[in-house]
Order: C-alpha cells, then structure tokens, then sequence
C-alpha cells in the first residue's frame, strides 16, 4: 500500500527512471574510465617520459597528429562548398548525393579499411594508377591520411549543412542591394555566420581522426616508426602485458585531443564575444 | 520567418554553381563511391567462389554467430537503459544535465582503442579485478562477456541520443501535462502520448545502434584476444582473412558487413520521410 502511495507521488516514477538509467550509465562507462584516470594518477613523471620518449611512440603521436590535422583541414576546405552545393541549388541527384555524404557513418570501420586497401593498394586500380605517376599511397602517411578524410568527411558537412539551410536571405540582398559582389557578401555575410559551426565540425573530425583505428591499419602497412599511427601503438603494448605504457599512451592522446577541443571552444568563445 | 528564396542577387553566376555541383560530384564519387564499389567488385573479382570459400569455412559461420549475438544483447539493453535515462532526464528539472550529457557523449569522442583499453585495465590479468576474476575462474577478456562490454560501452549514447531532443520536445509541448491534470498516470501518459511521438526515433536509435554494434571493430579487437572461431567476430574475421592475404575473401566478408551499413542508411532516409509525414499530418498549433 505504501508502495502504491509512493509511486504516485509526482517526481518518483521519473526519479525512478533516471536512477535506472544512470546506474546503467555509472557502471559502463564512468566506473572504466575512472579506473582510467586512476590508473594514470599512479604512473611516475620518470615512466611516463619513458613510454613518451620512446622513438616508436613519439613517431606514432607526431604521425597521429599530423595526419588527423591535415584531414581535417581538407575535410573543412571540401565540406563547406559540399554543404553548400546541398543546401542551396536545385539539381537532379541531389538527393542521391546527399545519402552518400552519410556512408562513411554508415559503414562499419573495417569494411572501409578494406575498401581503400583494395582500391589503393599497389594491385587496386587506383593504387596502381597513382603508382605510374610515382605516387605511392598505401603504406605511407599518404594512405593514412586518405583514410581519416573518409571517415571525417560527414562531419563539416552535416554540422555546416543545418545552419546553411536556416541562413535569413534578406541580409545577403541588402549587402548585395548595397553593391557587395557575391564574393565579398559571401565572405563578409555568409562566412561569419557559418564559422562556429564549420570550427565544431572541423573538431569532431579531428577528434575522430586522433583516434580512428579500424579504416588506417589497414592501408597503412604499420611499419613502426614510420606508419604506426597511435591507437595502434595501445595495442602493441596491450598485447605485451604493458598496462601502463597502454594507459600513458591513451591518457596521452585524450589530453591531446581535449587540448585542442579546448583550444577551439575557447576561439569560438572570444569571437562570440 | 526568415527569407528563403534565392534571387538572381543572392546566387552565384551560372558557371559558378556548375562547377561547384561537378566538383561535389566527383568528390563524393571518388571519395566514397569508388572505394564502396571496388570492395563489392573485389568480392565478385573470382564469381562467387570468394563467397563459398568464406561460407564454407567454419571460422566464419562461428564469427557471423557471435557478431549477431552480440547485438542481440547489446541492442535491446542499451535501447531499454538509453530510453529509461533520457526520459528521466527531460522529465526533472535537475541541476548538471549538461555533465550527464557530456558524460552519455563520451563513448562517442574515446577512440575504440582506449574503450576497450578501459575495460582491459578492469578486468585484465594485472587489471583491478584481474586477480578476483581468476580466483573464481572467471573470464571476462578474450571471452564472450569483455566482448560484450566493449560493444556495450561503444553504443550505449545512440539511442538516448536520439531520443533526447524529442522526448525534451514531447515534455514541454504541453500535451503530457494535460493528459496528467486530467488524472492519466505515468504509464499511460507514455504510451498514449510520448511513444507515438518518439516511435520512430526509437527505431532509428536502436537500428543506428545495432549497426555500430555488429560493425565495431578497434574497442572489440582489444578485448577479443581474435581467437578464431572462438573470439572472433565478422569485424575481426575481415582483418583475419586479410593478414593471410586472401583479399578476395575478405572482401567477401566485408561486403556481407556493408549490408548492414546500407540498411541504417535507408533506415535515414525512411525515418526521415516518416518524421515529415507525421509533421505534415498533425494539425497546426496556431
């Protein structure tokens, strides 16, 4: 009877929920990744700079970073005109080219990894295509950053396209009736307006592609020190029993990764303000 | 309302927009076409034998078997445990929703190495549980039950994901406080109201959800150990056949795993169609 009484009270049945559901929440993944921080919180300065300072893993950080940049900036660049080929003209296909944008979500990892192996590989049509031009592209940072520009392209694209679709035309015909050539207004209208989405997309990608594992070690050939991206680096050392390397490792590249986000949260931040 | 059609001043010359459409096409084309049709080709390159060499080979079936079976555990308790979190969620008025939020974000912004690193340092030889687990000869990594953690961990934020900016809009329409002044109790609130509402981001959720499941690949290779036919999964299976330089065959195997991508894909498209039609049918509010 008091059960009953108890249920009825307003907050209780969502109380009840949500307690469900962050116990849920808490065991998978605030437990492991608190074992996580404590894991890192016992490691010495000394070990720490050891793992880093290791040639392999500083090459495979460096490698990481770079390559994840540099997709980046190319999935940005390329996704932004995407985005607006999309939202703004009328064409036939656009639908159709609008579904493709969203396969490398789609797609599981490994399957992607596949398909750039086999199409760029030194036996791939592409690949040995590009070969004859003496460009080699699997087994090199080249393959590498090929595969983060699949995985990062739906990105830019599908934070930029939302706000694209909802820009007000009215500003860009006043700056037009006020004698802005289209490029200016798209510059100095259009642009601005597109910026804090385009750094958010530019983020996710690079946060993506900091960590991508399944669609590079297929077409990267992980030669150490020159192709060994660092997700793969974790593995190696897991698969030695080496947790704390592991650990220094992937605390390594999370306190990468938030720095940057960091660093982008803070320039939307100031140029909002 | 904003102004929303194009004038002859706010659109790029003619040559402009020509060449833009061709230039997305070709990206896109070669970018994400190409690859997606020379794995299908490089799976048909031998006729079909690819395919019978893979089905025929018991590590396969095994591999398929577990991939399956780990999404039929993963998808319904994640959707279960994701919409019990979200809606709770959007029905209090808590203090550090955006903490719980970013903490549901997590699985998303690790890499799949790390998750699966997470659960290693738990449950591993040297990890915190390690020496209980092998007191009690339990096994939790390289066994079925990290597996299943690992996918847990990677596709728990999809479906309450979805769900959250439509159960957030189902509380503050006004409809479910009505039908509660009106003396409905919370469950038949949520059945009458709230679910027609949010049916269909469900599905897509758990569907969104069961893709990432059976396709996941970095968090599971990790716990895995990739014993074939024990630990292997169709993700894992591909790179198997691919260290032994059958690419034939695990193209094959790959192709089979891009099924399950298309079919989410569609799914977008169909929930996406549904979500305008429902809006298109329900009366206006003004």
């Amino acid at each position: 009877m008091s059960l009953l009484r108890l249920l009825r009270r307003p907050r209780c049945v969502p109380m009840l929920n949500f307690g469900l559901g962050m116990t849920y929440l808490t065991l998978l993944v605030l437990v492991p990744v608190a074992c996580l921080v404590l894991r890192a919180a016992n490691v010495s300065w000394d070990e720490c700079r050891r793992v880093l300072a290791t040639p392999d893993n500083w090459a495979a950080l460096r490698l990481s970073l770079t390559q994840a940049l540099l997709a980046a900036c190319f999935n940005t660049v390329t996704g932004v005109p995407l985005a607006w080929v999309l939202s703004r003209y009328e064409f036939p296909g656009r639908r159709f080219l609008d579904v493709w944008i969203d396969l490398p979500f789609a797609l599981p990892t490994a399957v992607a990894g596949i398909a750039l192996c086999g199409l760029y590989g030194p036996h791939g049509l592409a690949g040995s295509w590009l070969a004859r031009l003496g460009i080699q592209v699997a087994y090199t940072p080249l393959g590498i950053w090929l595969a983060l520009v699949f995985v990062g392209l739906p990105f830019v694209v599908r934070t930029v396209q939302p706000v694209m679709l909802n820009l007000d035309l009215s500003q860009e015909e006043a700056a037009a009736c006020l004698g802005a050539s289209r490029w200016y207004c798209l510059r100095r209208v259009v642009l601005p307006e597109l910026l804090p989405a385009i750094l958010a997309g530019f983020s996710m990608a690079l946060a993506r592609g900091i960590g991508e594992y399944g669609s590079v070690i297929f077409i990267a050939g992980n030669i150490p020190g020159e192709t060994e991206i660092l997700p793969l680096r974790i593995v190696h050392a897991l698969e030695g029993y080496d947790y704390t390397g592991a650990t220094i490792l992937a605390v390594a590249m999370l306190a990468v990764s938030f720095a940057l986000l960091a660093v982008i949260n803070l320039l939307q931040r100031h140029r909002r303000a | 309302m904003p102004n929303r059609t194009i004038t002859r001043r706010t659109a790029e010359p003619a040559w402009v927009r020509r060449l833009l459409i061709a230039l997305a096409f070709l990206h896109v084309g070669l970018l994400v076409a190409l690859p997606f049709a020379s794995v299908v080709c490089q799976a048909f390159g031998e006729g079909l034998d690819a395919f019978r060499r893979l089905l025929a080979s018991p590590d396969t079936s095994s591999a398929i078997w577990l991939t399956v079976s780990l999404a039929l555990v993963a998808v319904p308790l994640n959707a279960l445990f994701g919409l019990a979190l979200a809606w709770g969620l959007t029905h209090l008025r808590l203090p550090g929703r955006r903490l719980i939020e970013t903490l549901l974000d997590l699985p998303f912004s690790i890499s799949p190495v790390v998750a699966g690193l997470l659960f290693i340092l738990l449950f591993g030889v040297n990890g915190y549980l390690g020496p209980f687990l092998r007191a009690h000869h339990l096994r939790v990594i390289f066994a079925y039950p990290g597996l299943l953690l690992a996918t847990l961990f990677v596709t728990m934020p999809f479906v309450a994901r979805e769900l959250l900016p439509l159960l957030e809009a189902s509380a503050l329409s006004g409809e479910e406080e009505a039908a509660r002044l009106l003396g409905a109790g919370w469950w038949r609130i949520f059945w009458r109201i709230t679910f027609p509402e949010i049916r269909w981001g469900l599905l897509y959720g758990t569907i969104l959800c069961g893709a990432r499941a059976m396709g996941e690949f970095g968090a599971v290779a990790v716990v895995s150990g990739c014993i074939r036919g024990r630990t292997n999964t169709l993700p894992l299976h591909i790179e198997a056949l691919f260290q032994d330089g059958d690419l034939h065959a695990a193209s094959a195997a790959a192709s089979l795993l891009a099924i399950i991508g298309l079919v989410s894909l569609v799914c977008r498209l169909a929930s996406a169609r549904l979500h305008a039609l429902a809006a298109a049918q329900r009366p206006p509010t003004t």
